[in-house]
């Protein structure tokens, strides 16, 4: 099929080199009481990679997100990690693990401001003791203006020195998106996870957002999963599409692959179930 | 000047005085309330134990000593030692951390996502408990807290400002309680180092991602938990600055864990929300209710100060129930 002549191949349709397998979700299935929201999923994520996961809405996107970075645990199936399978982990534990993410319905610290935000996502980079904080002496203050440059360099990535100090609550909603890319980016994760991050954006700060998404991809080699209803922009920035329905596995390939797909024109054009 | 207006200038700073002690207790609350959104009924109690804490390990006391003699026989109360006042603070800082770990691991974490109201039912059983296990472990009787902060007016500010009155009026000066000034100066270093603390601190910017949002915090690699603990040590740490105040001004009884009803309509004027906020809610109240006791009491029989500072509350919560500086809930429709 074409999954397999796909990861035979070493490199993405447009020719940019493809690492080994980093994620592999194996027989995945998640239940709310007597809900089925994901039933027996399987795929990869492999290093480099721009990976997307689309369906129609209740398809198991965000669920399946949400598995990924531990929010939810899967009642069946095993998920792999580099190489080792990864057991029930607290989402801060995951974070640890160098996998990061965005919100559908964007979720920044409010109250503080974009440096500030940003500066969390560090977290896991910082780890001097709290009595050394409290003292503000030796490993604390280094690591603060260590972690500080690196926010800094994120900041000037994603164009936004002008807002550094403002509180996140007060920036128009394009602006929110990026500031929550720059958090959960400057982690310098191993697997970026974006939960629709063009949702509710105009054309304009649509493209914005694709040049971001590709320039983390190709100048920090960032692997990406993310979910999106704007098929034109999935097609355009995706090496390889997931596409989900009712909690099922309905396609998997190239973009060109998943349009030619039956069963994925059908649960678009909403064709009846059979179950 | 006249000795009218040096008098109320004397009840003012009186009331200031008053305010930061009132702002101690409300600090608590408010550290609590912002990361977790519980308020925490048990915010007095906690400076009552810590301050019978610290008295017991000066002056030497066996912990549960009641308990020991009725169980066997003995009649044994007190080691025999006593340990230094800056020693005996940290031991008690140590046993308020420990505290705040059994909090968050026996109580807290069995009530992940349940309403604020079953929280808020688990500090009052919390606070009961903390009474009845202070009493056990350290006697309920009325204990005299002595850290060598000194007492007394101020002879030096009444001998400057007996020379400002105007030839020929009487005037004995200010009045200032040093145990005041002291509060005063300490209330203000701990806010100020909370403030640095929380800006500047990875630690500290990951408490004020838990008060914003808990998803949002987990997802950056912050444990709940975790956070959870340190907030409430920091919260006892509160509890025992304020215990040590209050104790040493009124000594260290039951009473004292009533002052945290004082820090209520603190809270209310200054917001639950805003550390600010319960300082300068604090210092209102604090002078509030001086200037009205001074200037309307003796009109209506005085002892306003009982009342002064629920009716002012009152008032706040028809007109601005967010108060001074809280977030106002807006909710879509």
């Amino acid at each position: 099929m074409s999954e397999s002549q796909l990861a035979a191949a070493d490199t993405t349709p447009d020719g940019r080199p493809l690492g080994g397998t980093l994620m592999e979700m194996k027989n995945i299935t998640l239940r709310f009481g007597g809900v089925v929201a994901i039933k027996d999923i399987s795929f990869d994520i492999r290093e480099g990679e721009i990976r997307a996961i689309i369906g129609p809405n209740g398809a198991g996107k965000s669920s399946m997100l949400n598995v990924i970075n531990g929010f939810y645990h899967p009642q069946e199936g095993e998920i792999w990690y580099r190489g080792a399978r990864r057991k029930a982990m607290k989402p801060y534990q995951i974070a640890k693990l160098g996998i990061a993410r965005t919100f559908q319905n964007i979720a920044l610290f409010k109250g503080m401001s974009t440096l500030d935000n940003i500066m969390t996502g560090r977290f896991t980079h910082m780890n001097a003791s709290l009595f050394s904080q409290i003292l503000w002496h030796g490993k604390a203050a280094r690591e603060e203006n260590e972690n500080r440059e690196k926010v800094e360099r994120i900041i000037d990535f994603l164009e936004i020195q002008s807002i550094r100090k403002t509180p996140v609550g007060r920036l128009p909603y394009g602006l929110q998106k990026r500031v929550e890319l720059g958090r959960a980016l400057v982690a310098e994760p191993s697997l970026l996870l974006l939960d629709e991050p063009m949702a509710g954006m105009n054309v304009e700060e649509k493209e914005d957002m694709s040049r971001f998404i590709l320039d983390v991809n190709e100048e920090f080699g960032t692997t990406i999963a993310l979910i999106e209803h704007d098929m034109g922009v999935v097609m355009d920035i995706s090496d390889r599409v997931v596409v989900l329905d009712y909690g099922r596995k309905i396609g998997d390939g190239t973009p060109d692959e998943v349009r030619g797909n039956q069963a994925v024109i059908d649960a678009y054009l909403g064709v009846p179930h059979d179950d | 000047m006249s000795p009218e207006f040096l008098y109320t200038i004397e009840v003012i700073i009186n009331g200031l005085m008053t305010g930061v002690m009132y702002a101690l207790v409300a600090l608590g609350f408010v550290l609590i309330f912002k990361s977790s959104g519980i308020f925490n009924y048990a915010q007095g109690v906690m400076a009552l134990f810590a301050a019978m804490t610290l008295v017991g390990f000066q002056t030497g006391q066996i912990p549960f000593s009641h308990l020991i003699n009725a169980v066997l026989g003995t009649s044994v109360h007190h080691f025999g030692w006593h340990i230094p006042s800056f020693v005996a603070i940290l031991m008690t800082l140590l046993v308020m951390i420990a505290f705040a770990w059994l909090v968050e691991r026996y109580v807290l974490s069995h009530l992940v996502n349940q309403e604020p109201i079953i929280l808020f039912m688990a500090t009052i059983g919390l606070a009961y408990f903390m009474e009845g296990f202070g009493d056990l472990m350290w006697g309920a009787d009325i204990k005299k807290l002595d850290v060598g902060i000194p007492s007394g007016g101020s002879l030096w500010i009444e001998d400057l400002t007996i020379k400002w009155a105007a030839e020929g009026t009487t005037f004995y000066g200010w009045y200032i309680d040093k145990l005041d000034i002291t509060a005063a100066i300490v209330a203000i270093i701990l806010v100020i180092t909370l403030t640095l603390f929380s800006q500047y601190t990875a630690t500290g910017r990951a408490l004020r991602a838990v008060a914003d949002d808990h998803q949002a915090a987990l997802s950056v690699g912050i444990s709940l938990r975790a956070i959870w603990v340190i907030v409430w040590s920091i919260a006892g740490a509160v509890a025992l600055v304020a215990g040590i105040m209050w104790g040493a001004k009124s000594g260290v009884q039951f009473s004292l864990s009533l002052i945290a009803l004082k820090a209520l309509p603190v809270l209310m004027l200054g917001g639950f929300t805003s550390i600010p906020g319960a300082i300068v809610g604090g210092l209102i109240i604090g002078v509030g209710e001086k200037l009205f006791e001074y200037s309307i009491g003796p009109m209506i029989g005085g002892a306003t100060e009982n009342w002064f500072a629920y009716v002012l509350a009152l008032v706040f919560l028809v007109f601005r129930p967010q108060g001074l500086f809280g977030d106002r809930i807006i909710e879509r429709v």
